[in-house]
Order: C-alpha cells, then structure tokens, then sequence
C-alpha cells in the first residue's frame, strides 16, 4: 500500500556532531542515518567529519572508521568488502549501491547514508532481509530434473548453455534493485521484486533445469510478477551493472510464447 | 504474534496463473490506438468547419463507422485494463480493491455499449 508520510516514530531527527581532528586537512563530512531500537528515541541524522588522510578510499572505509575510531555503537553489515558478499548494500546519497565498491571520492561534497529505502530497520543501516529472503526461497533457487544425473558424470551445458545465464548467475543478493523499486516499496507483500525475479529468470533459463513450466506457473500472477511496470530503477542502481528489468521482461516473454506462441 | 514461517507468508495463497493477457492486451491495444487516434484527429478536426450532416455522411462510410467504434472499443478497453493496474497498485484491503475493479470494468463496459448504441442512433438517423 502507497505511503505518502512516514509514521510519527520514523521521522528522522537532527544527531550528534562529531567534529574532525585538529589538523585535518582533506574533511569529508558524512551524515549517517542512526536508529536504536533500545531507546524510545526517534531516527536521528548523525554528522562526522572524517579526516581523509587518516582513511581508506571507499564508502566504507569511511563507516569502518567511524566504527573504528569514533563511535562503536554504529551497526552495519559488511564482509568480503569487494562487492561479492551483497552485505553492505545501502542507500548513499539517494542511490542503493554498494559501500565497499563506491569510491568516496566519487562524491562531491558530503556523503549522506541511510539503509536501504522501505525496509524495516534492525538497526542503524541494517535493514531486515527475512522477507526478502524468504520470497527468494519461494522461486525455487536450485536445480529441479526428473531425469537422474549421467552415472560418474554432472550434468553438462554446452558453451551456448552456460552463456544464457551470464548477466544472471552474478547477482549477489545485495537488494539494492528491489528495495529502490516503487512497486516493490507498496507490494512487496506479494510482488517478488527484480532481485528475486531476476533470479527466477537464472532458473527458467538453466538447460538443466526441468521444472520450467511449473517455475512460469508459480510466476504467472498479476502481482508476483505483472506488478513491474519497467520503471527501470533496479537496472539504475544494481552496483553489479546487472539487468533485472529485462530478466523480468524476458519472463514476460516466456510466459507470452507459451500462451500465444 | 505470529507463528507462521517466513516462508509461508512469502508464498502467501499462491499464483493466481493469470496476467499475461491482461499485460499483453495493454500493450496490443496501445500500439492499435496510435493509427485510430490519427484517424480521430482527423474526425475532430472536421467538426471546427463541417456542418452536422456532413459529418454524419462522412461517419456513415463504412470505414469511417468501423474506425469510429474501433476506437471507442479499443480506448475504452485500454483505460480499463490500465486503471485496474493503478487500483492494484495503491489500494490495499481486498474488498475495496475488489470493488473499484468491478466498478472500473463495468463501468467502461457500460460506456463501450452507450458508444455502440449512440453510433447506431447517428447511423439510422443518417438513412
């Protein structure tokens, strides 16, 4: 359902200030969206003026240094730091993308961090991915064959087999796409999102895979899948430079050629 | 408190397997009403300088008479297939969702045969 206001305990409150060190030459101020579940107390914008000599060059490296060296308490998920794990995915200045692969001098002036856009906030920057994740499990996300496996052998993909799932089989789950696409912000009840579409799509397309139809038959909803109406965010912001809309365009086909085909 | 696994509440009740005509015919009737609004602009654009019954001649070619409930028909079934995508999109409990759909479909039915019927009327009306 659309929401044009946010409830009163979400309204995002002015913070702490946390000035640079004397002698600081290159400032980078960051303004961090911070919340504790803990406390009674509103969102707050926390202000951190970084001093750039004493960081690393990402995104976050400028959160690890916060963390690090001025204020413990700051949550965040993070892990391989070169953007194969998904984990830091967040909104930095309007746009969903990857901490650990944004350079912070790709930045003009301050760099302004909240998480990712419509979720439910854990705490500080983390967003809760159960549902996300679950809707991930709901596709399917493996091989389904009623033909048993060759003996002493995998199942093999010809060179033009395994091409199909280029563009695909990279995704890393990160959410960036789904959470900055306004069908999925009001439906994500039961819209499934271009992330886990696009990986819908990974599996419709696998030549191993044997469980085709069924797949297009859970997809074929008007809200699982007909709830994308190409706005074209996903494709926008994904920080792999992936495609969801034309995976999800591509499902659309699929089911078309099947019913008129 | 809920017990029920996030998964079962991400499968909800299902597929509902329909869509794809509803999506497909959105798009049909989109590239359809591109040549007939050409054909309305040309229509409209005769009733700043032609008289009634000239218009109702030139309306009672068999073309014309086609092209004018074509239009009608196709336009009227474009805005219903697209306002059901808006209700869906922003209007949550079922019931209201429902309803606004089936007041949309009848009423742009209701407005496809009104169309019919008044064409009829100039028809006969023009002998």
């Amino acid at each position: 359902m659309v929401e044009f206001t946010l409830p009163k305990n979400s309204v995002v409150q002015k913070g702490k200030f946390y000035s640079a060190p004397k002698g600081a030459t290159r400032v980078k101020r960051v303004e961090v969206y911070r919340w504790d579940p803990d406390t009674d107390e509103n969102p707050r914008i926390d202000c951190y003026d970084i001093d750039l000599d004493q960081c690393g060059e990402m995104v976050l490296d400028l959160i690890l240094k916060i963390k690090d060296d001025i204020d413990s308490s700051l949550t965040f998920r993070r892990s391989c730091r070169e953007g194969v794990c998904g984990s830091c995915s967040m909104n930095i200045n309007g746009k969903n993308t990857l901490a650990c692969i944004k350079a912070i001098a790709d930045y003009k002036g301050r760099i302004k961090i909240y998480p990712l856009p419509h979720m439910d906030v854990v705490k500080d920057l983390v967003a809760d991915m159960t549902h996300f994740y679950a809707q991930y499990a709901s596709i399917k996300p493996w091989i389904e064959t009623q033909t048993p496996p060759p003996a002493d052998q995998e199942r093999l993909q010809s060179v033009a087999e395994r091409k199909q799932l280029d563009g695909l089989y990279e995704c890393v789950l990160c959410a960036c796409c789904s959470t900055s696409c306004p069908s999925y912000w009001w439906n994500s009840d039961k819209y499934l999102g271009p992330a886990v579409l696009l990986q819908a799509h990974r599996w419709l397309s696998d030549s191993r895979d044997e469980h085709t139809g069924e797949r297009l038959d859970d997809l074929q909803d008007p809200f699982k899948l007909y709830r994308c109406h190409t706005i074209m965010n996903c494709t926008d912001t994904c920080p792999k430079g992936l495609n969801p809309a034309k995976a999800i365009a591509e499902i659309k086909k699929m089911l078309l050629v099947r019913e008129e085909g | 408190m809920s017990y029920q696994t996030p998964l079962a509440r991400a499968r909800g009740l299902g597929s509902a397997k329909t869509g794809t005509t509803h999506w497909w015919m959105q798009r049909v009737t989109a590239v359809a009403l591109i040549p007939l609004s050409f054909w309305l602009i040309l229509f409209i654009q005769q009733l700043f300088y032609a008289s009634y019954d000239e218009i109702r001649q030139w309306l009672m070619s068999p073309l014309n008479f086609t092209l004018l409930l074509a239009w009608a028909f196709t336009g009227f079934y474009h805005a219903a297939l697209g306002l059901q995508v808006v209700i869906e999109d922003y209007v949550n409990p079922n019931w209201l969702k429902i309803v606004m759909v089936w007041v949309i479909k009848l009423t742009f039915t209701g407005m496809a045969i009104a169309s019919l019927v008044f064409a009829i009327r100039i028809a006969i009306s023009a002998g």
